[in-house]
């Protein structure tokens, strides 16, 4: 299913080629910003597993933050001070700079694309309060948060596909991307090297390989939620892209960090905005204490989410939860009163009256942190240029948004700031892969049989007669990662989940696909899937235990203090070794690689 | 604070499982000449959504069940079905507001090609969308380095149609789409409006025009399928009628 008439492209031995100056690959905001950028300069095609609509990005809620300054006085050195002292000084400051000084622009080209930001009195675009983002270092929160209602991504997502429209992107819609192609060209010095020359996706439609040669590969895939089972994040978030730059022997940088948003419905995980908050709601306890105020006393409720899924998880461990098994907390918006709640919160008024029968106007809602979004992802450069150790680029590739870590996020992500990552750095990795392919340079060969491996695989799991099924392999696996590896983590809690692991991936061998039919086959991508998720799950694991400190998103029960002489630095995950081993040691090297300061020395995180 | 309510009723959902006969319209289209229905019994709370019912045959009883889902909380528009003859999303749809005492009805949205199960071929949806020029169109330039200035009240005015998110559940109930595919349909005119009435965008008449052809508003016979059907709660009729006193105004 594709939106345009596409050029007749060939078909030999049964799979078709294509060739674009640039592929995309995925297309929430991030692709889409980036495919704004390329469209215009060069032959570009964005493949996306689901229509572009449905993309992630639309379930972002809160805002997008940028130092504007319409509702009071801002700067973008101040942003950028939260986002690094919000990601416990590992976030690397050339590029918090850039994410806070370009905020501005991201955001007025939004609202000059047509995107209907709610307004202040005097007509410009309006500013909430969020969780970290504060005035003059630390002082006060600061309205900085640029939203239109709960439904900022929605409007974000909406006005960047308006926008493809009009410039007639080409995209590739329900093609399931399943491979980067890498060439082994000279590399001027006597050796040779890895270049990317392609993409190979399957068409969910017809169950037929596509082969999209390229001369730039931007990956724009999102997250991997689905490792764990409370989650905000979409069925779809598998993590895909992550997966197979991972494949590919590239590296992934800061895995052990993974966000858990506070205010997920209990039970259920569907988010409910930390604007919530901005707007004034207030977390409590069963006793209807404010308990942020014992942990948090400056800024309260509007602590960075690392620090307030703690104190909630806490206070519950404590027994100071609510409801009949002491389990979660309460989001009380009861004081807002309906019209904030109809016109600032609605999404969210909506949720909780839908899925748990509250109504916000009236009563707290239950609230219980969720697996929300990964710190970590395909190490970039500022210019999201994608990198196979420290330093090294890969010419050609780019990667922007969830699936990349450049590191904006360091080990915790400010609420806001990926509304505006995907914006900022999506639209560098277009820029930057047009400049690269206008810059003389040709389309790599493809090598012999480029989709050999994706029909493979792809075979292997079709014809498999095996007897284990896919929903109970990938249930173990989200249970058992909540359970060791969410919040709170352990060497105890991470080892065992560590054991399941192994233990899962020697039965995903045995796995059975009962859909043996070619079109539309959604049980076989499942499986695909799902090796993806064991996949990652083993590296978030494997970096999670070789941290041995507390940071950020990052909490060890049993190292509970930030070191920074050991531990101030990234971690960089390779697949090395015997790739098809269950045990993680057999094919996992951890390195590290050095934060970027600039201008902040790490200090004692406070709020 | 009301706690001691949320607290009963929780605990009796979620203690209190039961069988819930669905009747699902199977397609397969590399097998079948013609859809047929087949039933499956899930174990279901009242709290559980039919999403979760198709997942749970999915997953447990026939992998080769086919449906589109994304979000699971109604914001990505991917799980629009007809679910006891009326279209809504199956993430959105509590087995407690449905009579559980008869089988649930669950098939694919109409008037849509049919391609596998509960999927149907979404272009000819987007084909029409794309078509009324759904993106902002202004020649004059902003300051540079600012926002376009829109008072509260004219961003108020197109709110309601903002909140689209495509999902094809109110073309799809449509009578007269269901009969005539070329017709632009709700959602189409629903993005249309959302610009038209947009006080930055400059080329209202331009759309007004593509709307007012034969396969324009002018079909739409009020019957209000599209309202009741939006997850979104958009007042679909509403802004269909505003878009047709535009075109007799000549102006939004």
């Amino acid at each position: 299913m594709t939106s345009e008439n596409h050029v007749e492209t060939t078909v030999v031995d049964g799979v078709h080629h294509h060739q674009y100056d640039i592929v995309i690959i995925g297309a929430g905001g991030a692709g889409m910003r980036a495919a704004i950028e390329a469209g215009p300069g060069a032959k570009t095609a964005v493949i996306s597993k689901l229509y572009p609509t449905r993309s992630h990005t639309g379930a972002a809620q809160g805002g997008m933050a940028a130092a504007l300054a319409n509702v009071e006085e801002d700067s973008w050195e101040w942003h950028t001070f939260d986002t690094i002292k919000g990601g416990d000084y590992l976030v690397d400051q050339d590029a918090a700079e850039i994410l806070a000084k370009e905020a501005i622009d991201a955001v007025i080209d939004l609202e000059n694309m047509g995107l209907p930001f709610n307004r202040t009195p005097d007509g410009k675009i309006d500013q909430r309060r969020f969780g970290g983002h504060t005035r003059d270092h630390g002082k006060a929160p600061v309205r900085r948060a640029c939203y239109a209602a709960d439904r900022t991504g929605h409007m974000i997502l909406q006005t960047l596909f308006q926008n493809c429209v009009k410039l007639g992107i080409e995209f590739y819609n329900e093609y399931y991307a399943l491979d980067l192609v890498m060439t082994e060209v000279d590399a001027g010095d006597g050796t040779t090297r890895q270049k990317p020359s392609g993409v190979v996706a399957y068409e969910l439609a017809t169950g037929e390989l596509h082969v999209f040669q390229a001369k730039a590969v931007i990956f724009a895939t999102g997250g991997f939620g689905k490792i764990y089972k409370t989650t905000s994040n979409a069925h779809t978030l598998t993590g895909d892209g992550v997966g197979i730059v991972w494949r590919k022997g590239l590296p992934l940088e800061d895995m052990e960090f993974f966000q858990f948003h506070p205010t997920g419905l209990a039970g259920l995980g569907i988010l409910l905005t930390e604007g919530a908050r901005g707007e004034g709601a207030i977390l409590r306890n069963a006793s209807g204490e404010r308990f942020m105020e014992r942990y948090a006393p400056t800024i309260k409720d509007l602590a960075p989410r690392d620090i307030v899924a703690r104190c909630m998880v806490q206070e519950v461990a404590e027994g100071r939860g609510a409801g009949p098994d002491k389990d979660y907390v309460l989001l009380d918006c009861t004081h807002l009163g309906a019209e904030v709640l109809e016109t600032k919160l609605p999404d969210i008024t909506e949720f909780a009256r839908t899925y748990l029968g509250v109504d916000p106007v009236y009563e707290p809602v239950p609230v219980m942190p969720t697996a929300h979004y990964a710190m970590g992802g395909i190490p970039t450069n500022v210019k999201a240029e994608v990198l196979s150790d420290n330093t090294t680029v890969v010419p050609g590739l780019y990667a922007a948004g969830e699936c990349a870590c450049v590191s904006v996020h360091g080990s915790n992500r400010l609420g806001t700031n990926s509304l505006l990552d995907i914006n900022v750095f999506g639209k560098r990795a277009g820029r930057n892969a047009v400049e690269y392919v206008n810059s003389g340079v040709d389309f790599t060969p493809l090598p012999d049989d480029p989709a050999g491996d994706v029909r493979r695989l792809l075979e292997v799991l079709r014809d498999s007669n095996g007897t284990e099924r896919i929903a109970a392999i990938r249930k173990e696996l989200q249970d058992e990662m909540d359970k060791g590896a969410q919040v709170f983590r352990t060497s105890e809690s991470l080892d065992h989940v560590a054991e399941v692991i192994a233990g899962l991936r020697d039965r995903y061998r045995n796995i059975a696909v009962q859909d043996k039919g070619k079109r539309f086959n959604t049980d076989l991508l499942e499986a695909v899937e799902l090796g993806f998720l064991l996949d990652l799950a083993e590296v978030v694991v494997a970096s999670a235990r070789n941290r041995e400190e507390s940071r950020g998103g990052h909490m060890r029960d049993d190292f509970p203090n930030r070191d920074d002489e050991k531990f101030m630095q990234h971690t960089m995950a390779y697949l090395s070794g015997d790739a098809h081993s269950s045990v993680a040691s057999d094919h996992i090297r951890l390195d590290w690689k050095p934060v970027t300061i600039t201008r902040y020395q790490p200090m004692e995180r406070k709020y | 604070m009301t706690t001691a309510t949320l607290e009963t009723t929780s605990t009796d959902a979620a203690t209190k499982s039961f069988t819930v006969t669905f009747l699902i319209r199977r397609f397969d289209p590399e097998v079948d000449a013609e859809p047929r229905w087949q039933d499956f019994d899930v174990e279901m709370y009242a709290t559980d959504r039919v999403l979760d019912a198709l997942h749970k045959i999915k997953w447990e009883q026939d992998g080769s069940l086919t449906f589109r889902r994304s979000c699971a909380h109604g914001i990505c528009g991917s799980d629009a079905m007809r679910i006891n003859g009326r279209n809504r999303l199956a993430c959105k749809t509590l087995i407690k507001d449905l009579d559980i005492t008869k089988p649930i009805y669950v098939e694919a949205i109409k008037g849509l090609p049919l391609e596998k199960d509960l999927v149907v071929d979404m272009e000819p949806f987007f084909a029409s969308y794309r078509e009324v020029q759904p993106f902002l169109q202004a020649s004059s330039a902003p300051v540079a380095g600012k926002e376009r200035v829109q008072s509260v009240a004219e961003r108020a005015r197109f709110d309601d149609t903002t909140k689209c998110i495509l999902c094809a559940a109110c073309t799809s109930s449509c009578p007269v789409f269901w009969t005539d595919g070329q017709y632009f349909g709700p959602a189409a005119i629903v993005n249309a409006h959302r610009f038209i009435f947009d006080s930055r965008d400059e080329e209202a008449k331009v759309r007004l025009d593509i709307l007012n052809d034969k396969e324009g508003v002018w079909r739409c016979r009020t019957t209000f399928n599209c309202t009741d059907a939006c997850p979104r709660g958009i007042e679909v009729t509403k802004a269909i009628a505003e878009v047709k006193q535009a075109i007799l105004r000549g102006t939004p």
